[in-house]
């Protein structure tokens, strides 16, 4: 019988603030999930801490709420212990790129094949309002006594720096566009990562859900607003590498239109690449048996508890006498 | 000098090959059926710096190093200024002839607070030697033989033989040749070094045939111009099998003997070495004859960190597979948070740590035992752990398998405490027998117990253990957080859900106490009815031994409690053999007397004496010994803090 989205879901409350855009990302996840038919028993959500952090807790999954900033690492864990997983990380733009920040490079130099999202609201929302690594210089959101002193990080570029073989970003409240770029990161081969532009109505008064739309800045014409977020695949931009020759100049454009923010903003894919190894791949060339007999489908004892690894050899090698 | 045993020591800059001529050395020894047993100790330095290598040989076995040398084989001047005095009268040093005419003034290397200490020592003895040459005649009023050798001549010998016209490409031979030396002076058994380089260089014929014939060499001519040392290192026959290897190997091989699958790890002294040879040998075979097809493997992560480390440890725990990390004081910092994500999580992660002097950086490449209470508290909040305190090498092996059944059985994380002696110290072990590794995974569900069930991770139990079930098993799902949470691993703030969770949690070290016998988590040596007690854990072990030996033959009644299990600690049994004693002594590498602490926390027993060292070397047996006559003939003061160690 075919999934619904209903069998994603928990019936828990969900405490994230009314209009918070984690809604958006949670939905478009589920209906993600639907679209891939993903039976919940073979997909683990993990999430660091933060308001990203509770997602795992409303999807109907295998759920590794983990600790501040250290997502990646236990869900690499777990995928490379059991590569059958199909692993989605959360993380928030204070957890992945401020105290998680050396997970997020060294992430991108693995290149292992699993799903990165990250939820960026330029705010740490839970401890009430802070400015977060992507916050912008001289910007003063709401519980901010001063303007924000640090210029902020550009997530896109950083991942390009790091390796990541897949760099999206898409807009929560666009949760179609959401959907569909979480469905390509899943089945990117490889390492992906998707920037969700996420506006946080409690602290964040900056970067609304007005701000985005464009509500301010409606066409004379037409009298409609013209949204500052628009769609990279409709303008002809292709970010896809389909040869080696196109590795620099693809990079090269996508670094150049990582820079655009503020009048308008680019959604969809930046970049993938998939001609670089996967982490898997890499692993599965040393230890040919590596994907059929991944460590944690490996039998170690008999049945009376007997170990049955043999390390005579080993033991030969240091032999001295007898 | 004793006459059966023979200790030797190599010393020379870091980076000239002090280790690998200790290892051939000792692996030649190993071949000739004597017992070995060595220390390495070394600087935090890549190239230059001062290192050395003690090795102790005998007939029986032994686990320490003493305060002493036999012979000294020294690669350079700074090696002999440093350990000149610890050579016995009637002992020999090997050095090259060209040292002789070094300035003590000039020698780079020697640091201040060194130089400064040496002066000290001279005026004591009332001699001003200028040269290392003059320091050489003063041990040889001492009684100390020396050997100056003309490397540079035998090297020219050499590149005659083989036909090399540049003699710096020979200079590495200078390594085997001062072995050959050494070897040639104690008249050893030619053909047990062969052996030993032959192991040691492998598949590489032609660097083997230019080292046995640089040997060869050597040897003939120490035999012909060094002949009145006066003792010969006998090869003694055994039928015992044995292996040689240092601490980090033997814990290595119990993790894959134990099933251990995934092990991820960051660089750090002196723990690396254990992931590197893991990493080496990540592929192997299978016992189970359907299985025989197969291999087994075993993946190895290097990580950006400790944080990354011990977490990956406990996602691939998570996933079913048994996952380790390995680190040292400063990388176990790193890793508390995680540690205590894996103890409300209930995850089976193991740990070893290797520990070293701290605090902080402390002394990065030096022994220390000061972090027993560091593994014992880190982590803010109460959760279950359990604490393993192997002694010696071969403890090492079992324990690092038996880590996995604990984390696994009671659901908690398992810290295997080990330190720098254990894992530098090289040793001829009683072959280890996997068969005496029994696995046990404790209480995991299949797919088909889990079917169609409302599956709870953390169901309330009588026990406290919840069944668990592998991430990825199909047909269900669970939920983990490092938040409270009910039984299911969702979020709550519910006092009543708080209260009983905390207590499922804390149930299991209970359990853990009850299930776990005494002869797992103590060995006691000697007789239960006598007076004095000596309290330790850890790499003391092996130099306590040989100091009791002594002091029993000379007819002093002495036991010695080591405790394997401080956490939980077996109380009773610690409280029984402390309870008869008159006389109780601890034993530790550090400042605080940990151990002594934790056992009057738990028993209400204090210790009368301390025995502490700190100076980032590990004991020798001479020094307990030393320190226990004293307490015996009641002369001891409360705390003798030890000193020895270059």
């Amino acid at each position: 019988m075919a999934l619904k989205i209903t069998d994603y879901r928990t019936p828990l409350f969900n405490d994230w603030c009314p209009g918070c855009g984690n809604f958006g990302i949670l939905t478009a996840l589920q209906m993600a999930l639907v679209d891939l038919q993903l039976q919940p028993s073979r997909a683990a959500i993990f999430s660091g801490i933060g308001c990203h952090g509770k997602t795992p807790h409303w999807v109907n999954a295998y759920g590794v709420h983990t600790l501040h900033g250290r997502a990646l690492p236990f869900a690499i864990g777990a995928k490379l212990a059991n590569p059958d997983i199909e692993v989605i990380v959360h993380s928030g733009d204070g957890d992945g790129l401020g105290i998680g920040a050396g997970h997020f490079v060294n992430t991108g130099r693995r290149n292992i094949d699993l799903t990165y999202i990250i939820h960026d609201n330029g705010v740490y929302g839970l401890t009430k309002g802070q400015a977060s690594p992507t916050l912008k210089l001289g910007m003063q959101t709401k519980a901010l006594p001063k303007p924000n002193m640090n210029e902020g990080i550009n997530p896109i570029a950083l991942a390009l720096a790091a390796g990541y073989t897949f760099i999206s970003r898409s807009y929560a409240f666009d949760v179609a566009h959401l959907k569909e770029t979480i469905k390509k990161a899943i089945a990117h081969r490889g390492m992906a990562l998707v920037v969700v532009q996420q506006p946080c109505p409690t602290y964040n008064n900056i970067n609304t859900k007005d701000w985005y739309s464009g509500e301010d800045r409606k066409d004379p014409a037409t009298g409609k607003p013209v949204p500052r977020v628009y769609k990279l695949e409709e303008t002809g931009y292709d970010g896809v590498v389909r040869s080696p020759e196109e590795m620099i100049p693809k990079a090269l454009a996508a670094l150049e239109k990582s820079q655009e923010w503020g009048e308008r903003i680019p959604m969809g894919v930046f970049y993938q690449n998939e001609l670089v190894s996967t982490y898997q791949e890499r692993i599965a060339q040393r230890v040919a048996t590596y994907l059929e007999n991944p460590p944690a489908k490996q039998v170690i004892s008999d049945a009376e508890g007997k170990p049955i690894t043999d390390i005579s050899k080993l033991l030969d090698e240091l032999k001295v006498t007898g | 000098m004793s006459r059966d045993e023979f200790i030797w020591m190599a010393g020379g800059p870091q980076g000239s090959g002090v280790d690998s001529s200790a290892n051939i050395f000792a692996r030649a020894c190993g071949f000739g059926g004597l017992h070995v047993y060595g220390q390495r100790e070394y600087h935090s330095n890549i190239k230059g710096l001062h290192s050395y290598f003690h090795i102790r040989v005998s007939p029986r076995e032994i686990g320490a190093i003493a305060s002493r040398v036999d012979m000294l084989c020294a690669f350079d001047a700074d090696s002999v200024v440093r350990h000149i005095w610890e050579v016995n009268a009637g002992g020999g040093v090997v050095c090259d002839s060209e040292v002789q005419v070094k300035k003590l003034s000039e020698i780079p290397t020697l640091s201040a607070s060194f130089r400064e200490e040496f002066q000290k020592t001279l005026e004591k003895k009332g001699i001003k030697p200028e040269t290392v040459g003059d320091l050489l005649n003063e041990a040889k009023k001492n009684g100390v033989k020396v050997y100056a050798v003309p490397y540079l001549e035998l090297l020219k010998l050499l590149a005659k033989e083989i036909g090399e016209e540049k003699l710096s490409k020979l200079t590495i031979m200078t390594n085997i040749m001062a072995l050959g030396i050494s070897f040639g002076i104690i008249n050893y058994d030619k053909k047990y070094v062969v052996t030993a380089i032959e192991k040691i260089f492998g598949k590489k014929a032609k660097i083997i045939s230019m080292n046995v014939l640089a040997f060869n060499l050597a040897y003939d001519y120490a035999a012909q111009h060094y002949r009145d040392f006066g003792f010969n290192l006998a090869p003694v026959q055994t039928d015992e099998k044995r292996i040689f290897l240092q601490g980090t190997q033997a814990v290595a091989l119990g993790k894959l003997a134990g099933g251990c699958r995934f092990q991820s790890y960051y660089p750090i002294t002196p723990a690396g070495d254990e992931s590197e040879y893991l990493e080496e040998n990540q592929i192997f075979e299978l016992e189970r004859s359907e299985l025989k097809h197969q291999s087994g493997s075993i993946i190895v992560m290097q990580t950006e960190d400790e944080i990354a480390a011990v977490n990956m440890a406990s996602g691939a725990a998570l996933a079913g597979a048994r996952a380790a990390t390995s680190t040292s004081g400063p990388g176990f910092s790193l890793m508390v948070e995680g540690l205590g994500w894996a103890g409300i999580n209930e995850v089976p992660t193991v740990i070893s740590f290797y520990q070293r002097g701290g605090p902080s950086t402390g002394l990065p490449t030096r022994h220390g035992q000061c972090d027993l209470r560091f593994a014992l508290h880190a982590s803010h909040g109460e959760f279950p752990r359990i604490i393993l305190c192997s002694g010696d090498v071969e403890e090492c092996f079992y324990d690092a398998a038996r880590a996995f059944n604990y984390a696994e059985r009671y659901q908690t994380p398992v810290i295997h405490l080990t330190d720098k002696a254990i894992a530098n110290s090289t040793k001829s072990c009683k072959m280890f027998d996997p068969a005496l590794i029994k696995i046990e995974r404790g209480q995991m569900l299949s797919e088909a117990d889990v079917k169609d069930k409302d599956y709870k991770r953390f169901r309330f139990t009588e026990s406290g253990i919840s069944p668990r079930i592998p991430l990825g098993t199909p047909g269900v799902v669970f939920w983990n957080t490092g938040d409270e949470h009910n039984e299911y691993g969702h979020i709550t703030e519910n006092p009543e859900v708080r209260t009983r969770m905390m207590e499922k949690r804390m149930k299991k070290l209970e359990l853990a106490d009850g299930e776990i016998p005494p002869q797992e988590r103590v060995n006691f040596f000697g007789d239960e009815d006598a007076p004095v007690t000596i309290v330790s854990w850890g790499s003391p072990k092996g130099a306590i031994l040989e100091a009791m030996e002594r002091l029993r033959q000379q007819n002093y009644k002495i036991n010695f409690l080591q405790i394997r299990m401080p956490h939980p600690l077996p109380k009773e049994y610690v409280s029984k053999i402390l309870g008869k004693a008159r006389k109780k002594i601890a034993v530790e590498g550090n400042y605080t007397a940990q151990m002594a602490g934790i056992i009057k926390e738990e028993t209400c027993i204090p210790m009368d004496y301390f025995v502490l060292k700190w100076n980032g070397r590990p004991m020798t047996s001479d020094e307990l010994y030393d320190a226990f006559l004293l307490i015996l003939q009641d002369k001891a003061p409360v705390r003798q803090v030890l000193m020895y160690g270059t």
